[in-house]
């Protein structure tokens, strides 16, 4: 799992590269928590299109992130178009509260 | 396709998350699934697997066992633990439900489990253990718009 994370704006930039499962969530969760906490930026964007497998492990990651940044009136949105992780992201719900974009400048042109 | 059949054992640690569900996918690569149907049945295993090591095994390490046949175009895999069991398995696979929010689990498991698979049987005994069982239908090539 490679993750990268960039500040932009009001924005923090989250880039997810590899397999988002329950044995990597919690690293990639403790990192995001650290960098967003740490910072005045109240908006996540999360970029899902390098991730080769996602399980619901990733739903609950998304869901966790996504309260954050209603405690600190931000806005999180979703960039993707791996059809696979769409199914799992559009069966939890999670897409009636959170937009999403497939790809990263559309997301952040948005957000 | 010929009936094969394999055995997989190993200890509930998360990082046989991806082993685990990498050997299933290899296995099932012998009837030819579309790269869809491969990542389907990934994600089913996954679920699995990570119920048996978060839920079945939260008191301490234990063994999963992972079976698989393959009979015609169709592949079944059942995956076993023998941790702590399910008391109420009818409100444990509703979707949503979850024992576990604190850990930022969602209670999508088995709906994600159904969803991707043809079908799913869940066998538990409360302090025995659970197995999951799940058959997926690979459709022949010559049906597939490749
Ligand atoms: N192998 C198991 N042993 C014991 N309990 C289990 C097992 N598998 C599932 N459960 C119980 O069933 C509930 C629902 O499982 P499910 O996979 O649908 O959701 P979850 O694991 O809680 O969340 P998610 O899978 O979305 O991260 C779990 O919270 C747990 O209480
Ligand atoms: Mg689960």
């Amino acid at each position: 799992m490679y993750l990268n994370m960039e500040i932009l704006d009001n924005n923090l930039i989250v880039k997810l590269k590899g397999e988002l499962d329950h044995h990597t969530s919690e690293e990639v969760r403790k990192k995001i928590d650290k960098q967003y906490n740490g910072s005045s930026v109240s908006n996540i964007i999360m970029d899902l299109n390098e991730l080769t497998f996602m399980d619901s492990s990733g739903i609950g990651l998304i869901m966790g992130r996504y309260r954050n940044t209603v405690d600190k009136r931000g806005k999180l949105i979703i960039a993707c178009e791996n059809m696979t992780i769409k199914r799992i992201l559009d069966m939890s719900g999670l897409l009636k509260i959170i937009e999403l974009y497939p790809k990263l400048d559309e997301a952040t042109n948005n957000i | 396709m010929e009936n094969n059949h394999m055995k997989l054992e190993f200890l509930s640690k998360s990082n046989n998350e991806s082993f685990s569900r990498v050997v299933v996918a290899a296995f099932a690569s012998q009837l030819d699934p579309t790269l869809e149907e491969l990542s389907d049945i990934k994600t089913a295993v996954s679920e699995a697997v990570t119920n048996a090591i978060i839920h079945g095994y939260e008191y301490g390490e234990g063994v999963i066992v992972i079976e698989s046949t393959i009979s015609g175009n169709t592949i079944e895999i059942t995956v076993s633990d023998s941790g702590k069991g399910i008391d109420n398995l009818e409100e444990a696979m509703e979707p949503f439900f979850t024992s576990k929010p604190n850990l930022e689990r969602s209670g999508m498991g088995f709906t994600v489990m159904e969803t991707f698979m043809d079908s799913l049987v869940v066998e538990s005994l409360d302090g025995k253990g659970t197995m999951v069982k799940m058959t997926k239908h690979i459709k022949n090539i010559s049906d597939k718009e490749r």
